[in-house]
């Protein structure tokens, strides 16, 4: 399976089987404390309670706008920070408990950054880069050297021209080829890449995508990919999760979601997209101001003081992920039957 | 969607063949020269910089061969040549208030005048740097203890506390070169700690982290080559300070003993003969002075020169 020598194949290291999700995050929540001028506590909501899985040999699009707790969601997956509460089960085994340490996660799970350039040490080569982490994980230095170069040729790049390069003496598409390699240095199962495209141009971009097709296909990877660019997500994922401050608004598969969005929020994202065609251009903003604070979001729905939708009932209660159809969940009374909106269907055809 | 995404992926390997053939497949291995060898690559053209080292080299070179290559005996005197003015027959540089030969005190007192002034510098830097650094990388309660014990020694001058400290050990070399690293310590630390403090959130330490290293291999491996040159660059410019302090100690009686010659103590021990022979009396001072603001130059240099962000 594997083109790397003397490695094993990556599924031998299954455990639950292909029906059990590969990671399962349940109430997942991030306070991060700011004090304000008048000395009093407050938190930055930043992730606050967000539930979902990634099934085994999926592409999860996760999408969002700016602020709404998706990279604070990428560093709670690789325990960059740590979580206040909420439980990640990995192949059915809790994370950062005895039979799923840190350290042992870490080496299934590994990561893309966005910025190519930051995520590099720029006092090391791109080969000594790679080796790092095979190195420290006990693989002797020439043989993690090897990997490196396969590695590097595997992402496109030749290892004679480029293994003794600098970060600074290659381009940013090949930056990100070198970061795509890194992360597969420790043969992950778990690839997670925040933006990893997003600062790329758009020739150097679809290269990218196709190569981290190649790659899933290759090394039966599952990748956890974070944009807030939808046609890029439409494009990789097989499902897609629609973040607004801190929480889930909607999931399922991305054909569903992207098609025929069931929240209004998914739906104002959508509309956003700048059309192709100069006849149908989108004339009026769909979604008037900025997102809430997420210090103090609003009551009810966090969505409900910019939806068109919104009726007293929404100020009330957090609405419940919902399913509208198999697979295919939302966070939205007007999609709930029973909920108390106007616009919800009826409590026969949801079940 | 899929198409246009598609159509490029006969671009990718294109893409890449057309970039080697421009690149012609002699150039296929470029060995480069990495951030020590660019910042090599602009000393050289730095006139300053490269005229600050040529100084500092034949002061070293100087001092060590000192016992070989001085004109006369340093040590011997002759009450009846006492204070001879620069340009002497035989005593080139004049001669000192005991009728000792200036030229070859100034040779011989290069040397302890630079290893009392230099070593306190290079002790302080290791220190320095791993108390800075580890305090940096590390964060929280251990940056707080570690730094505000640092700040209490930025309460006194740095002369103060050299004397102080030099004092309170008694004279001598030894103790000397221990209260000025004493001095020095904290503010290496203090350096080192804002750079990487700078460093620890880039990307490039959480895929460090990621990958499974211990925070000890981190900091050996990805941030100590990216901290080590400002710091080195600020320490180069300590050893100015350093010398003049030592000079400072000397002179006041703390440092180097009588007959040892040594830049700051000649200073002393000269003084008295200010009016009679100005110049003379002048000379050990010129040489700190010189040999100090040489170190700075090149250390400035040095500064400049890897001020390169690529």
């Amino acid at each position: 399976m594997s083109v790397i020598p003397g490695t094993p194949d990556p599924f031998a290291e299954d455990r639950g089987g292909p029906a059990q999700p590969l990671l399962s995050v349940s109430a997942l929540y991030k306070h991060f404390p700011v004090r304000k001028a008048g000395g009093r506590k407050q938190v930055v909501r930043a992730v606050d309670g967000v539930d979902f899985e990634v099934l085994k040999g999926e592409t999860l699009g996760i999408v969002g706008e700016s602020g709404c707790g998706k990279s604070t969601t990428a560093k709670l997956l690789m325990g960059l920070i740590a979580r206040d509460t909420g439980q990640m089960l990995y192949d059915g085994q809790p994370v950062g408990e005895r039979s799923m340490p840190w350290r042992s996660y870490r080496r299934q799970v590994q990561m893309v950054f966005q910025d190519s350039y930051a995520s590099l040490n720029p006092r090391m080569t791109v080969e000594q880069s790679i080796a790092f982490g095979p190195k420290v994980n006990g693989v002797p230095g020439r043989q993690a050297v090897e990997r490196a170069r396969a590695l590097l040729a595997r992402v496109g790049l030749e290892p004679k021209r480029f293994a003794g390069r600098y970060p600074h003496e290659i381009s940013g598409g090949q930056r990100q080829r070198v970061n795509i390699a890194r992360s597969l240095a420790l043969e992950p199962r778990l690839v997670l890449l925040d933006e990893a495209v997003s600062a790329l141009d758009k020739s150097v971009e679809a290269q990218v995508l196709n190569l981290l097709l190649d790659l899933k296909q290759e090394f039966g990877l599952t990748y956890i990919f974070i944009s807030h660019d939808l046609n890029v997500v439409r494009f990789i994922s097989d499902r897609v999760m629609v973040m607004y401050l801190g929480r889930v608004a909607e999931i399922g598969p991305s054909d569903a979601v992207l098609a025929a969005p069931s929240h209004p929020y998914t739906r104002a994202l959508l509309a956003s997209m700048p059309s192709l065609d100069p006849d149908n251009r989108t004339q009026k903003a769909l979604l008037a101001g900025d997102p809430p604070n997420p210090i103090d979001p609003p009551p009810g729905c966090r969505f409900h003081p910019r939806c068109a939708l919104a009726e007293p009932v929404c100020s009330d209660a957090e609405p419940p992920l919902g399913a509208v159809a198999p697979l295919h969940r939302v966070a939205c009374l007007a999609r709930q039957p029973g909920s108390g909106h106007s616009a919800a269907p009826a409590r026969a055809l949801a079940a | 969607m899929t198409q246009p995404v598609a159509a490029s992926v006969a671009l990718d390997g294109g893409v890449l063949a057309a970039d080697d053939r421009a690149h012609g497949q002699e150039a296929a291995f470029v060995p480069s020269r990495g951030f020590w060898g660019h910042v090599g690559h602009r000393l050289v053209r730095d006139p300053v910089a490269m005229a600050a080292g040529a100084l500092i080299l034949a002061v070293v070179v100087v001092a060590i061969l000192a016992p070989w290559i001085t004109p006369m005996d340093p040590y011997k005197g002759s009450m009846l040549r006492r204070l001879k003015p620069v340009g002497d027959a035989t005593y080139w540089l004049g001669s000192d208030e005991l009728g000792r030969d200036m030229i070859s005190r100034l040779m011989l007192g290069s040397r302890l005048s630079l290893f009392i002034g230099v070593t306190p510098v290079l002790i302080a830097f290791v220190i320095g740097s791993g108390i800075g650094i580890l305090a940096g990388y590390v964060g929280g309660w251990t940056n707080t203890v570690l730094m505000r014990t640092i700040d209490v020694f930025f309460a006194f001058p740095s002369v103060l506390l050299a004397i102080a400290l030099s004092g309170a050990l008694g004279a001598g070399i030894f103790n000397a070169i221990v209260s000025l690293t004493c001095v020095f310590v904290p503010q290496i630390a203090r350096v080192a700690e804002s750079v990487t403090t700078g460093i620890r959130k880039r990307d490039y330490i959480d895929a460090a982290k990621l990958s499974g290293a211990s925070a000890l291999t981190i900091m050996r491996v990805q941030v100590l080559g990216n901290v080590i040159g400002p710091i080195f660059v600020y320490a180069t410019g300590l050893i100015s300070v350093s010398m003049i302090l030592a000079s400072g100690l000397s002179f006041l009686g703390l440092g180097v003993r009588p007959p040892e010659p040594e830049w700051g103590l000649m200073l002393n021990t000269l003084r008295t003969a200010i009016y009679v022979n100005p110049v003379v009396a002048a000379l050990p001072g010129v040489c700190i002075f010189v040999v100090s603001i040489s170190f700075n130059l090149f250390s400035d240099g040095l500064r400049s020169a890897m001020e390169i962000r690529q």
